[in-house]
């Protein structure tokens, strides 16, 4: 499993050449100058050509990969225009909100996805099973950022049972850094105002984040769940005289897992593309809300460093899923 | 009744297995319940868009600071803007936009898509192992990611997120085409079509392509509903259409320093995007359903 798991990642930084140089030949083909961009409106002639010497903009392209690509190898992804600190530590700064986030929002997804299919199906064709079956075709079919400024409607301005935005209250003072997830470092540090305030904060979005994943979640639990309980095992064990209970989850659901197991990866990977538009709508300070002020900016290296980050979050999160399969189903070995 | 009667007909009778497979499904289609649903709600759509402006009662752009942000009334059964526009007029205008961006995406992404997987997939060799490692990049990123890192590459503005959106989705179309045409490619009426001496580009456009044309429109007809999400997110973050265009994901943009005053400003543009992909997410799943072969022997 290590050689398996090393073999995969020997393919990342490959990937992010390719992802690179994509975005990369993009930047360069467009009309709009980042010199210009950077130098600002009131900019001379000569000011501009300051600036695109000074970036290095005034050498053959190919030559200006290869540089990007040497400091990459070094980890140096460039500064930011916007925040004027280097990308790499800025990115390090937001990503543990991303990870947050996203974490919570896929508890969400398995607390709330996995057993809504389970009962749908273990009742399919009830009145239950078709509210689900109509919930997971509408959430499909919801945009995301529609649903967050709705809750934030109804819980926020309606019930005021929720904060508008942000991590914390503005009287909070963040919690003792170890990890840079609120939730998990003031439940370290103790500190019960902080919890309560980071949980309370973290509610609406990752709600908001889970609707993508929680709807396609209970369509593939129930039809992989329906599929497991028609096996002739399971017919065996009601004939065995088994509890309802042992038959549905000893039986039935750890055979139905795994399909659920690709598909709750999948869209964790998914969830990835949902945290641009939560972040924004909720204020979220991760790297989301991080790339959506780069892109306003036209900050190149921002977005290239967002972006490479993602691909190897993206990569890893994948692989993290293959070697899951292998610890539910002892039958696959890598 | 009818229809039973219809179907011997064509049993006893059979005609050419084009028209035949496309009527059985047709009809299959006709028996599933939300099918209607969606196309209902699609024709619904395609009649707004088309009317364009007729259908709106007011001037979509007409500013008016004495109606600012006035609620549902009969007058404005959507409400208003910050700048007194009417909101039903924007909205209805905005489904041309919206479904025209969504035909373009996918009509681009298809082309290019289908283009390069029936050349990876026939030639095959170094040009299939080019494309495939490009489609890998391509296809290691969620599609959104993607298509928001491209159009902030390529800048703000409704045509650069179309360009932006079909880059990010021609891989899946290569990728369907190429497993495709693995198979079909070693099937007799392709060696019967390559020793009467016809050409590659003839046997690519009369023989392959027509056998692999329903699985791409199966596969477009649901992803238009996606396509349509796509480009309302991206002009929700500032990268598609720009203000004062009525497009449905840049209305809500605007609506979010207002909603707390007025609840109707984003909520109606955002019904309106629902409507629309649950329309189409409806009508693909059922035409994958009743189009579907493997799935047919189910049904």
């Amino acid at each position: 499993m290590a050689a398996y798991a090393l073999r995969r990642l020997i393919l990342i930084p490959p990937l992010l050449i390719g992802v690179s140089l994509l975005l990369f030949i993009l930047t360069h083909i467009i009309p709009a100058d980042p010199a210009k961009l950077i130098a600002g409106e009131h900019a001379g002639p000569d000011q501009v050509a300051a600036v695109r010497h000074a970036f290095g903009l005034d050498r053959p392209l190919p030559e200006q990969y290869v540089v990007y690509i040497e400091k990459l190898a070094r980890g140096n992804l460039g500064v930011s225009m916007l925040t004027n600190s280097p990308v790499l530590g800025d990115l390090l700064q937001y990503f543990p909100a991303t990870i947050e986030l996203t974490a919570a929002a896929m508890v969400l997804t398995v607390v709330l996805g996995v057993p809504l299919g389970i009962l749908s199906a273990v009742r399919a064709g009830g009145a239950f099973d078709l509210a689900a079956q109509v919930f997971s075709v509408s959430g499909l079919s919801f945009p995301i950022f529609f649903f967050g400024i709705l809750l934030q409607l109804v819980f926020v301005r309606a019930l005021g049972w929720f904060p508008l935005s942000g991590r914390l209250a503005i009287t909070a003072s963040p919690p003792h850094h170890v990890t840079g997830l609120y939730v998990v470092d003031s439940l370290l540090a103790g500190n019960v105002a902080d919890l309560v305030s980071a949980v309370s904060h973290l509610a609406l979005p990752s709600l908001t984040l889970a609707l993508t994943s929680i709807a396609p979640t209970v369509r593939i639990t129930r039809s992989t769940m329906l599929e497991a309980l028609s096996q002739d095992y399971i017919r065996t064990a009601w004939a065995k005289g088994l509890m309802s209970a042992r038959v549905f989850v000893h039986h039935g659901l750890r055979n139905a897992l795994i399909p659920v197991v690709t598909v709750l990866g999948l869209y964790t990977s998914g969830l990835l593309g949902g945290v641009f538009l939560v972040e924004l709508i909720f204020d979220w300070p991760g790297v989301g809300l991080y790339s959506v002020n780069a892109i306003t900016a036209f900050d190149y290296s921002a977005i290239m460093g967002t972006s490479l980050l993602l691909t190897v979050t993206f990569v890893l999160i994948n692989l993290g899923v293959d070697l899951l399969y292998a610890v539910i189903d002892p039958r696959i070995r890598y | 009744m009818l229809s039973s009667t219809r179907v011997s007909a064509t049993s006893v009778a059979p005609r050419g297995r084009g028209a035949s497979y496309l009527r059985r499904s047709l009809r299959l289609l006709a028996r599933i319940p939300s099918a209607w649903i969606g196309v209902t709600i699609v024709s619904l759509l395609a009649a707004v868009a088309l009317a364009g402006p007729a259908a709106a009662p007011y001037d979509p752009f007409h500013i008016s600071a004495a109606d600012k942000l006035r609620p549902p009334s009969p007058v404005h059964p959507f409400g208003t803007d910050d700048l007194g526009r009417d909101l039903l007029s924007r909205v209805l205008t905005g489904a041309r936009i919206s479904l025209a961006v969504a035909v373009v995406v996918l009509v681009l992404a298809m082309v290019v898509g289908v283009g390069l997987g029936l050349v990876a997939g026939y030639w095959g060799g170094w040009m299939d192992e080019v494309l495939m490692r490009t489609t890998d990049v391509f296809l290691a990123f969620p599609r959104l990611v993607l298509a928001i890192a491209i159009a902030a590459t390529l800048g703000p503005g409704l045509s650069n997120s179309v360009i932006a959106i079909a880059l990010s989705w021609w891989p899946w179309y290569t990728r369907l085409v190429r497993g495709q045409l693995l198979s079909l490619r070693e099937q007799e009426y392709v060696l019967a079509a390559v020793s009467l001496g016809a050409g590659r580009p003839r046997i690519l456009l009369r023989h392959l392509l027509p056998n692999v044309g329903s699985t791409v429109v199966i596969q477009a007809s649901i992803d238009i509903g996606f396509a349509i999400l796509a480009t309302a997110s991206l002009s929700f973050i500032g990268l598609g259409a720009q203000p004062p265009t009525p497009e449905w994901g840049a209305i809500i943009a605007q609506a979010r320093s207002y909603m707390v005053d007025a609840w109707w400003y984003p909520t109606f543009p955002g019904l309106a995007i629902f409507l629309a992909v649950l329309g189409f997410n409806l009508l693909g799943n059922a035409v994958r359903d009743a189009f579907d072969p493997r799935l047919r022997s189910v049904t």
